[in-house]
């Protein structure tokens, strides 16, 4: 007899339960095989059985030691609700089962901070499901055809002037330019937003990669990467496919090194550089990349020893958003002889309206472009504590740059792009419009690509292990025999066809307003079935 | 859908014809108002033209206002027509007490001032106006002008053309330029500001359909320039972006096509010209225009002009004859007051062309 104690840890502390069948289980032992958290091994259980093996029954009872399969109980290999011993199985003998007596948050502060991947789990509330595009064209003007009209479905990407600031002189009855204007590049309103090497692997980048490229150069669908911190391979920089990329720079410059030397290799100029100051879903935290994550190739590319890597909350040096409009936006596109526009990306925030106001009057002219990301973006890794307890929804957050800006006149000139939750519900299409209407000019999403490479993970705490190098999908991770698990072509597929999905819906939603333009600010096109959500954004209540 | 025409004619012609323009077209409208905006003036105006011309429709309490703010800001009347209404009964109009048409001269101050400054006097004089006269529910101000008369009233065209003696044809009111329009804004509250045609500091505009970029077209205008107020009318958009681009940034008018409905990216980027179309669509996204519509417009130096959506979702046709040219929603208002024009010269605008007619009736056609 093993001695138990009340405070053991016990399988019903746990998030997840798992339900085995033994009658089912043929001791294949494929789930144990896949399981990559280690959270259910062969144990040997001593079982009563009666049986028969004469022609007449002649029952006998019998002791017998029979091999099972059983869930760990334990604080660290614990089940992640992945599901892979359930994929795999042969004979629907194992699944896991999310249990709500659940102590585990509780139990599991002993090592500090509790650290996990994923979104916030408390605050996944989904205000744009509130929200209905309701002004559909009927009478009073046609409606659109989605198969048949044709549709301008392009945001800029670069610091728009003022029609009176435009250096254009007038020469024989036509425009002509008399002077420099800031790079405006004309993308598609779907950015696939920053997830580095590292944070993710390599092959799972290669497939977001791949469907960028396939999206551009078959699709004609001018979809932009943010490359996340920790630069790029050296391959790609030097190629002309860079122009699809944005190279992103945070607080920890990991990967410029590499970016740099290769400049002057570069046979064009990338689609944009982004500063990110803040991430939705740890606001406040700088970047983080466990030790467990940081393989051979990650460490070539951002130039560093194999350590957990910590980029710091802030930039160091800059100290406020003047500064940080002067040094890095003028250095950054002075770097790339002002032809690059050059964004910011921050952690929507209460303050999000104080900073987009300095950045809408610097006298400069230099910031591209406002990235904000809300409480509901994923991340490879954080604290629970500032992924369920910091951060600020981003719909209301854009609603209210926008109206700051409209009530300047300066709506447009620093183009809005939100993110955090978009396609949360697997409709990125729905979300990304009404956050137009409501004066986004596009938006940007993580999470949705890796879900349709295979992740599994979700906001009601499923899996979410990206930070362990354990991703049982092989995305998330740096370990060479989950990577396998990744069919790279098949996830890039994946992708381009929920974009090409993505574009006939964004038409479908604007056929019935009747335009063929993006309806940035068109707020008039929504209803708000929530009257404090109708308040709040300041569009027509209905019931 | 409304109906909307306009006549440009080297001989002065009565709003009678411009009336027979529109009411072959009533099937399309609901005939409840009607609403005109004349320039280049003869008969009562003939001799000062080049004296502002208020149009008023106020109760005595407005005429009052007017007449004391005009005072105290140095304007000096020097000629005014009242129509003399018949007011026979069964008439369907809902007539205001007074309609005043008033030529003023400058404040002596005003000699001073260049033609700009001038212009922008008889803008902010406007604008106070209005605001005197809403703020006192006395009246309606629409435009305040050399040469330019504005006429706005809601109920049965026919009516409203037998209350102003219109049908007389008496050689009082006479234009070389006509823009009319036979019914009432119906998406949004039948006031008599939100009947077009508008008209702001020189130029006035018509437009027939639905703009579907109001609220960003509002939103923007409304820090953009004083004049661009009220927005009673999605079709006051129109207005305000022809007045922004031509006057206030100065570009060619072939840039006001492509602001309001700019060519696809597509396009754009075979264009030699693509830098500076690309500058202009982001600069100006607000003012993009999307869904239905027709735009009849008149230009400060009396060139008129017509374009449509870059759908074209809705009709329109200029006709001519050696002196006169006219815009018409449908041809059926063309066949009437020229029934012997040469059909086969008729034009239909195309989705990306302005047709613009000069002062001399020449009737270009620029592709955007
Ligand atoms: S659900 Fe995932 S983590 Fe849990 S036992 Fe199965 S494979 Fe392991
Ligand atoms: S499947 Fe991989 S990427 Fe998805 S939540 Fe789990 S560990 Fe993270």
């Amino acid at each position: 007899m093993r001695a138990v104690k009340t405070q053991d840890i016990s399988c019903n502390d746990l998030t997840w339960k798992i339900e085995y069948d033994p009658s089912r289980c043929t001791m294949c032992g494929s789930c144990v095989a896949s399981c990559s958290f280690k959270a259910i091994h062969v144990a040997v259980e001593r079982r009563d059985m009666t049986y028969s093996e004469a022609e007449t029954p002649m029952p006998v009872k019998k002791h017998m030691a029979r091999p099972v399969i059983e869930q760990v109980a334990s604080l660290t290999n614990y089940c992640r609700g992945c599901g892979m011993c359930e994929k795999v199985c042969p004979n629907h003998a194992i699944h896991p089962v999310r249990n709500p007596d659940t102590r585990k948050t509780l139990l599991s502060k002993d090592s500090g901070p509790i650290k996990r991947g994923g979104r916030t789990n408390l605050n996944a509330q989904r205000t744009l499901d509130a929200i209905v595009v309701g002004r559909i064209s009927q009478m009073t003007d046609p409606s659109l055809d989605a198969a048949r009209h044709t549709f301008d479905i392009r945001s800029p990407l670069g610091r728009v002037l003022a029609a009176r600031d435009l250096p254009l002189k007038v020469e024989n009855g036509k425009l002509v330019p008399s002077g420099h204007t800031p790079p405006v590049h004309w993308i598609y309103p779907l950015i696939f937003s920053d997830m580095s090497i590292g944070a993710l692997s390599t092959r799972a980048w290669e497939a977001v990669a791949l469907a960028v490229g396939y999206l551009n150069e078959k699709c004609g669908l001018p979809v932009r990467m943010s490359s996340g911190e920790g630069g790029m391979p050296m391959g790609l920089l030097k190629s002309d496919y860079l122009k699809y990329f944005i190279i992103q720079i945070a607080s920890g410059h990991f990967g410029w090194n590499r970016i740099i030397k290769a400049m002057p290799q570069m046979v064009t100029d990338p689609a944009g550089v982004l500063i990110k100051i803040g991430q939705g879903a740890k606001p406040g935290d700088g970047g983080l990349l466990p030790a467990a994550k940081v393989a051979e190739h990650v460490q070539a590319i951002r130039g560093v020893p194999k350590a957990t890597l910590a980029s710091p909350p802030n930039h160091q040096g800059l100290y406020s958003i003047e500064e940080s409009v002067q040094k890095m936006h003028l250095s950054m596109s002075a770097a790339f002889g002002f032809r690059v526009p050059v964004a910011i990306k921050c952690a929507a925030s209460a303050t999000s309206v104080s900073v987009y106001n300095n950045l809408l009057r610097d006298p400069y002219h230099v910031c591209g472009g406002f990235f904000l990301d809300g409480i509901q973006g994923g991340t490879g890794a954080a604290n629970e504590i500032s992924l369920d307890h910091t951060g600020h929804p981003v719909v209301s957050k854009i609603r209210d740059c926008y109206l700051a800006a409209v009530k300047q006149g300066l709506q447009g000139q620093i183009p809005l792009y939100g993110g955090g939750g978009i396609g949360m519900t697997g409709n990125a299409a729905a979300d990304a419009f009404k956050m137009m209407c409501l004066g986004a000019n596009g938006v940007f999403t993580g999470k949705v690509l890796i879900q349709l490479l295979g992740c599994v993970g979700n906001e009601h705490g499923r899996c979410n292990a990206c930070n362990t190098g354990k991703c049982p999908t092989g995305i998330c991770t740096q370990d060479p025999r989950l990577v396998k698990r990744l069919d790279v072509d098949k996830g890039a597929q994946k992708i381009v066809d929920y974009v090409l999905t993505f574009d006939m819906e964004l038409k479908k939603l604007m056929a019935p307003i009747g335009n063929s333009s993006l309806p940035i600010g068109r707020s008039d096109a929504l209803v708000a079935t929530d009257k404090a959500v109708a308040d709040r954004l300041g569009i027509q209540y209905v019931c | 859908m409304c109906r909307i025409g306009s006549i440009k004619s080297k001989v002065p012609i009565p709003p009678s014809m411009a009336l027979h323009l529109m009411l072959p077209q009533q099937e399309g409208h609901d005939n409840s108002g009607f609403a005109m905006v004349m320039q280049d003036l003869y008969g009562v105006f003939s001799a000062y033209k080049d004296k502002p011309l208020l149009s008023l429709a106020c109760t005595q309490r407005g005429a009052d206002l007017v007449e004391e703010y005009m005072d105290s800001h140095n304007f000096t009347q020097v000629a005014e027509w009242l129509p003399v209404p018949d007011k026979k009964s069964g008439l369907d109009i809902k007539a205001m007490p007074y309609y005043i048409f008033r030529n003023y001269d400058y404040p002596e101050d005003a000699a001073q001032m260049t033609q700009k400054e001038r212009e922008e006097l008889l803008l902010d004089t406007r604008l106070a106006l209005r605001k005197l006269l809403a703020e006192n529910n006395a009246g309606y101000v629409y435009s305040f002008w050399p040469d330019v008369l504005t006429l706005k009233e809601i109920g049965d065209p026919r009516d409203i053309a037998t209350y102003f003696r219109l049908w007389d044809d008496n050689g009082c009111l006479a234009a070389k330029s006509i823009v009319a329009q036979c019914r009432q804004n119906t998406n949004y509250d039948i006031v008599r500001y939100a009947a077009h045609p508008f008209f702001l500091e020189g130029y006035t505009l018509c437009a027939n359909g639905e703009n579907t970029f109001y609220t960003k077209n509002k939103e923007f205008q409304s820090h953009l320039h004083r004049g661009y107020i009220g927005f009673e009318s999605d079709s006051q958009c129109f207005l305000n972006t022809l007045h922004y681009v031509h006057r206030e940034l100065g570009w060619p008018l072939s840039y006001y096509k492509h602001v309001i409905t700019p060519l696809p990216f597509e396009e754009i980027q075979k264009r030699p010209d693509k830098d500076v179309l690309l500058d202009i669509r982001e600069s100006l996204a607000n003012l993009e225009i999307n869904g239905p519509n027709t735009v009849i417009a008149v230009l400060p130096d009396g060139q008129m002009m017509t374009c449509c959506d870059s759908k074209k979702l809705r009709p329109v046709v200029v006709g001519r004859t050696d002196d006169r040219v006219a815009i018409s929603s449908e041809v059926c208002g063309l066949n009437e007051i020229m029934p012997d024009r040469d059909q086969t010269k008729d034009i239909y605008p195309n989705e990306r062309e302005i047709v613009v007619i000069d002062n001399d009736l020449e009737v270009t056609r620029c592709e955007q």
